[in-house]
């Protein structure tokens, strides 16, 4: 896995829900991953998606993503490019699916709390290295714990429906 | 050292003799739960190429999420079901107006003890009030799991929850399990299989239980179990068409955390907009006016629940200005209503009576809200927005009762067990 630059984007606040991510209403249209992206986060705010480029990150607090299982409100920051998500802590179920559609999802409470700490950290600047975990900002290294094991095997091949089709072809 | 109960059944089911917590292993599952979604999940599996589903018999897919379909794409999501349905023989799919997923599920007698059910939606947890393993997974999962017959688990830490004591006469589980959930918050649970015992438990019905499991999604648990007794035989019998074999913790099973709760002296609950653990005595909000009240759900549309809210607008007219929006659970629950009179009762206090389904829970269809609307439910989430509409907007969650009796007035009002 390549490094990852980009800025990250702070949502100040502990359970961030699937609802907020990505709304119900939207959740039996099948939509390609580039048009779920331009839902994403709207009830939080409108328009969110169009402050995020290529390899940007989310940072918030605790148990990002509970509620639904709504796989889309992990899809929509892939069809976004984001880099990933970045928390003190996820939901269960939401850091299943992020390892399972293949996006990056990081959790370093000590990372949010630093940048909770700033009177403004949104659009700094961070590098992430997905193999060592580390998280570089401001000069400073933020440690993290990589996936391993099951885990990194379904990330690795680029998520599950990969995965489950080369297991099915080897079979 | 003993085992915990989620820990012997994943042992079960997945072949081992002897599994640890904290150990990954792979789990096949008795049954795979899917609704509207399986529209989209059956093109993810067409996508990784298997030549058949792995087992038709144990797919199980009921169409709740939006129905009937409020407009032409759902009802294309329908027919991509129906068709998927018809291609690969899956025998347990149930078109619309068979009810909701986690109540046609057990009713129809495919939920086994002691085996691990595999859902694609976050209340798959309601399953445990069987004891079975309830686990949510995502769409991708689902589709995988179709294809496979298995996937990986992560044996989970348990919490045991103790609840003792015999609450007064307005108290309903759902205000029980609401308190439980503002104490240990929406991440207390989180990767916890949550197991429930007590006095309290011993004596709840079986509807009760599925509340209970249903809303511990609500504080992040993997899964909420209530072991298999008398009551639990009793729903299976008729049902269940295999025998079973009950699994329960050791004595000396090792608990995270042990959580004691005694709700002799508990009020009525309800949980305040946007957190479902942001939870208060009924009292410290009555008062405030409700637009829309809102009787149903796999939490609370079960006849029972509707019985209560029944008993409580026998004679009565919802408030003026106030609507009643009632969706019965399954089928299996409407005409039983049908049957006790409940919903002549519904009817006539002023209620809108709906196919059984899920209904504006999800804030999809059926009763959403407009700009500056405020919501009393029955439901299990009342996330900003989560009833379809995000501006100026408030749900509040509380029982059946608490919503019957708050309907008369036009806004939340305590119930007082008369």
């Amino acid at each position: 896995m390549d490094k990852i630059k980009g800025k990250i984007h702070v949502i100040k606040e502990n359970d961030v829900n699937t609802d907020l991510i990505y709304a119900g209403k939207y959740t039996y249209e099948i939509l390609t991953p580039e048009e779920m992206g331009k839902k994403t986060l709207e009830d939080f705010e409108k328009d969110y998606y169009k402050k995020m480029n290529e390899n940007d990150f989310i940072l918030s607090g605790t148990n990002f993503g509970c509620g639904s299982s709504r796989e889309q409100a992990v899809t929509c920051f892939k069809g976004l490019k984001s880099g990933g998500i970045i928390a003190k802590s996820f939901s269960r179920l939401y850091f299943r699916n992020a390892v399972n559609k293949a996006l990056l999802v990081i959790e370093s409470p000590e990372f949010v709390d630093y940048i909770f700490a700033k009177d403004n950290g949104e659009n700094l600047d961070v590098e992430v290295d997905p193999n060592k975990g580390e998280i570089l900002c401001e000069g400073k290294i933020f440690k993290f714990a990589p996936l391993t094991g099951q885990a990194l095997e379904i990330f690795s091949a680029g998520g599950l429906a990969e995965y489950t089709k080369r297991k099915l072809a080897a079979m | 050292m003993g085992k915990t109960l989620i820990q012997k059944i994943i042992e079960k089911n997945s072949g081992k003799s002897n599994v640890e917590v904290g150990e990954i292993v792979f789990v096949k599952p008795s049954v795979i739960l899917s609704h509207d979604n399986s529209a989209d999940i059956s093109k993810t599996f067409e996508k990784m190429g298997p030549k058949k589903v792995f087992d038709p018999s144990k797919i199980f897919i009921a169409l709740d999420h939006e129905v009937p379909p409020p407009d032409s794409k759902k009802a294309l999501n329908h027919s991509i079901i129906r068709e998927f349905v018809k291609k690969y023989g899956i025998t347990n799919f149930f078109d619309c107006g068979e009810g909701i997923c986690h109540q046609v599920l057990p009713e129809k007698g495919l939920v086994e003890p002691s085996s691990v059910v595999f859902g694609s939606d976050s209340h798959t947890t309601t399953h445990g009030a069987f004891g079975a393993a309830g686990i949510p997974v995502g769409r991708t999962e689902t589709a995988s799991l179709w294809a496979l017959g298995e996937t990986w688990l992560k044996v989970p830490e348990s919490f045991k929850v103790i609840i003792n004591g015999a609450p007064k006469k307005n108290i309903s589980p759902k205000d029980v399990i609401l308190h439980i959930i503002g104490k240990i918050g929406a991440d207390g649970a989180t990767y916890i299989s949550v197991e429930f015992t007590g006095e309290y438990v011993d004596k709840m019905s079986m509807g009760g239980r599925m509340t209970f499991c249903n809303l511990s999604a609500e504080m992040g648990a993997k899964d909420a179990i209530i072991p298999v007794d008398e009551t639990t035989r009793t729903f299976l019998k008729n049902r269940l068409k295999k025998e079973y074999e009950p699994l329960y913790a050791d004595k000396d099973a090792k608990y995270a955390k042990i959580l004691e709760f005694d709700v002799t002296n508990l009020k009525p609950q309800i949980a305040k907009p946007h957190k479902v653990d942001n939870v208060t005595d009924v009292s410290e909000v009555a008062g405030k006016k409700i637009d829309v009240f809102f009787l149903g759900t796999c939490t609370n549309g079960r006849t029972e629940d509707l019985e209560t809210a029944a008993k409580i607008l026998k004679g009565k007219k919802v408030k003026a200005g106030s609507r009643l929006l009632v969706y019965p659970a399954s089928r299996e629950v409407l005409l039983e209503c049908i049957d006790k009179g409940i919903i002549k009762t519904l009817v006539e206090a002023g209620g809108e009576i709906n196919t059984p389904a899920c209904g504006p829970c999800l804030g999809a269809y059926g009763g959403v809200l407009a700009p500056n609307e405020r919501a009393l439910s029955t439901a299990n989430r009342n996330f900003k927005g989560r009833m379809g509409c995000s501006e100026n907007t408030e749900v509040y969650l509380a029982s059946p009762a608490t919503v019957a009796v708050s309907a008369i007035y036009g806004e939340i009002t305590e119930f007082k067990g008369d």
